[in-house]
């Protein structure tokens, strides 16, 4: 019941604001480009008949030139205002001298963003759709891929709202986010800079490598694992932030 | 019912308030009387539970805020000081939102919405953005949330701040209409505030409780340290010696005055006219003549002087 009216509010606050149609248009007007230019080169250089290992799973997550990396760009810029702007208006302190536990309020928060990414990604079903019309595809895989995005869009998420709690500045928040995504997808590029050792350890922490297995059409347990760890632990993280009022110096 | 027990707060290295003791009876309406930066916010935010006590105890209607906050918040109404609200959401629909967060469901919901948007006049602005409206209003906006699941304790940070005095007079009657039924925390730092409202007065500065006591002997003290402005067609020395003779007067302070007038300040306990009496007796002109508010720093020392300081009896 409570749960229910903080996400309605959030869910609200989203519609309301001029930024999440942006958003969207921005999303769909870069995938909408990737989808086209990724499928006129499988066309034209044509790397045999399966479509889902050589066109699907690059327009996925071929970086960057993918759904993925959209992703990427797009969801700090729908996290960045979830805790940073309830600081800068001060309603955070009604919210938490309201009966309501820490754990609603972010689970609520959590839930709005993730249901904007639900949306956004149902959007994108128009081209797997489109392709169906001239070329049978096999729809599991298809289903098992977005399961996928959603997964990388919820940590994606997580790691949002974690940096939208430690700032009241919107842009701060974003670009904070931004970076620690970037990070996230490019620590485990270098080979040279690192020893083997030390890269097969940071390979474990590169998102877009645990997605690539769900772009495939493959449900590998220890993916499905990590995502789940990636949002447990910075949800952990955002809980911590908010308890920080208890002991920190200030307000 | 409010119990503030040998509350310490500190930030880091800044003690922001010392042993503070405090408590308001059922029904009671206390005023927390201080300067800006003294401590009230901190105490407030201390009881609305936003963060706990570095040592001692805090309860709301004899529930401990640090043990079992959400029942306490549930007790409480709470207008925090810096009022500003969801600036997208209309006045209504906030205000929906916040009695489905307080679980108000069916008639009680409907019934308690309509009281409260007559009660704080929002009725004509329920379907207006909170971004658009006034500070007065936005202030109600902020009253009207914590007075909506009718809490048994209501704490109000500041809360005529930004009204303007017509609006001022209005909260203040509001507030007096719930007193005998809830518990009622008001911070302010304006001292006419206090004693309109409040039954009982606890002043804090720097951190510590310096005086409590009744908003009557609040107003007594007040009366007794008298201040009264006066513009004299004369010169300084001459008025300040024969204000000084005068039965009554404490204190003659001469302000540099222009134009070759006397603006002196003078304390009396003997009120203003045997003042305005003797300017007129010398034959000078008495160009200006009014009361002066006492600061809050000179009530200060007044009641927290020891009683040795002879009242005029």
């Amino acid at each position: 019941m409570t749960f229910l009216a903080l996400l309605r509010k959030e869910l609200r606050a989203y519609f309301v604001s001029p930024l999440v149609y942006v958003v969207a248009a921005v999303f769909y007007a870069l995938s909408g480009f990737f989808f086209y230019t990724q499928l006129v080169y499988f066309v034209q250089y044509g790397f045999g008949l399966n479509i889902i290992g050589n066109f699907w799973v690059a327009f996925l997550a071929g970086a960057p030139y993918s759904v993925s990396m959209v992703l990427l760009l797009v969801v700090p810029l729908l996290t960045m205002r979830l805790l940073a702007e309830e600081t800068k208006l001060g309603t955070i302190e009604m919210l938490l001298t309201y009966p309501l536990r820490d754990g609603t309020i972010i689970a609520a928060k959590f839930t709005a963003c993730t249901v904007i990414l639900a949306l956004l990604l149902a959007g994108t079903l128009a081209y797997p759709i489109f392709l169906a019309v001239s070329q049978p595809l096999p729809w599991q895989p298809i289903g098992v891929s977005y399961l996928g995005l959603l997964l990388l869009g919820v940590s994606f998420t997580a790691c949002g709202l974690f940096v939208s709690s430690l700032t009241e500045s919107q842009v701060v928040a974003a670009v904070g986010t931004l970076g620690l995504l970037l990070l996230f997808w490019a620590v485990s590029w270098n080979e040279a800079a690192t020893s083997p050792a030390v890269l097969r350890a940071l390979a474990q922490f590169a998102m877009f490598d645990h997605f690539e297995t769900f772009a495939r059409g493959v449900i590998d347990a220890g993916d499905l694992a990590y995502f789940t760890a990636v949002s447990a632990f910075f949800t952990f993280c955002t809980m911590r932030v908010l308890e920080s009022r208890h002991w920190r110096g200030q307000r | 019912m409010i119990a503030v027990e040998h509350v310490t707060k500190e930030f880091g290295p800044t003690v922001a308030v010392r042993d503070v003791s405090f408590r308001a009876a059922d029904g009671e309406a206390v005023g927390l009387l201080g300067p800006n930066g003294s401590g009230k916010t901190t105490i407030i935010r201390m009881l609305a539970g936003y963060f706990p006590p570095t040592a001692g105890r805090v309860s709301i209607d004899g529930i401990d805020v640090g043990r079992d906050a959400l029942r306490a918040r549930q007790h409480l109404g709470y207008l925090p000081e810096s009022a500003v609200w969801y600036p997208d959401m209309r006045v209504r629909q906030f205000l929906e939102f916040c009695a489905d967060v307080r679980r108000l469901h069916g008639v009680a919901r409907r019934q308690r919405l309509g009281v409260v948007l007559d009660g704080c006049g929002l009725a004509e602005v329920q379907h207006r953005l909170i971004g658009h409206l006034s500070k007065g209003y936005r202030q109600r906006v902020g009253i009207a949330q914590a007075i909506l699941h009718e809490p048994t304790v209501l704490i109000l940070d500041e809360p005529s701040v930004g009204l303007d005095p017509r609006q001022v007079v209005e909260i203040r009657q509001l507030i007096r209409e719930l007193r005998g039924r809830t518990t009622v925390l008001l911070s302010t730092h304006i001292l006419p505030e206090v004693s309109s409202v409040c039954d009982r007065v606890v002043i804090v500065n720097h951190g510590r409780v310096v005086a409590e006591d009744s908003a009557a002997a609040l107003a007594r003290a007040q009366q007794r340290g008298e201040r009264t402005l006066l513009r004299v067609g004369a010169p300084a020395a001459q008025v300040a010696a024969t204000l000084r003779a005068l039965p009554g007067v404490e204190r003659v302070e001469v302000e540099p005055g222009d134009d070759g007038f006397a603006q002196v300040m003078v304390t009396t306990t003997q009120g203003a006219p045997p003042l305005a009496a003797a300017v007129v007796q010398r034959g000078w002109d008495l160009l200006e003549m009014r009361p002066l508010a006492m600061s809050l720093e000179e009530l200060y020392v007044r009641l927290t002087s020891p009683p040795d300081d002879p009242p005029a009896a």
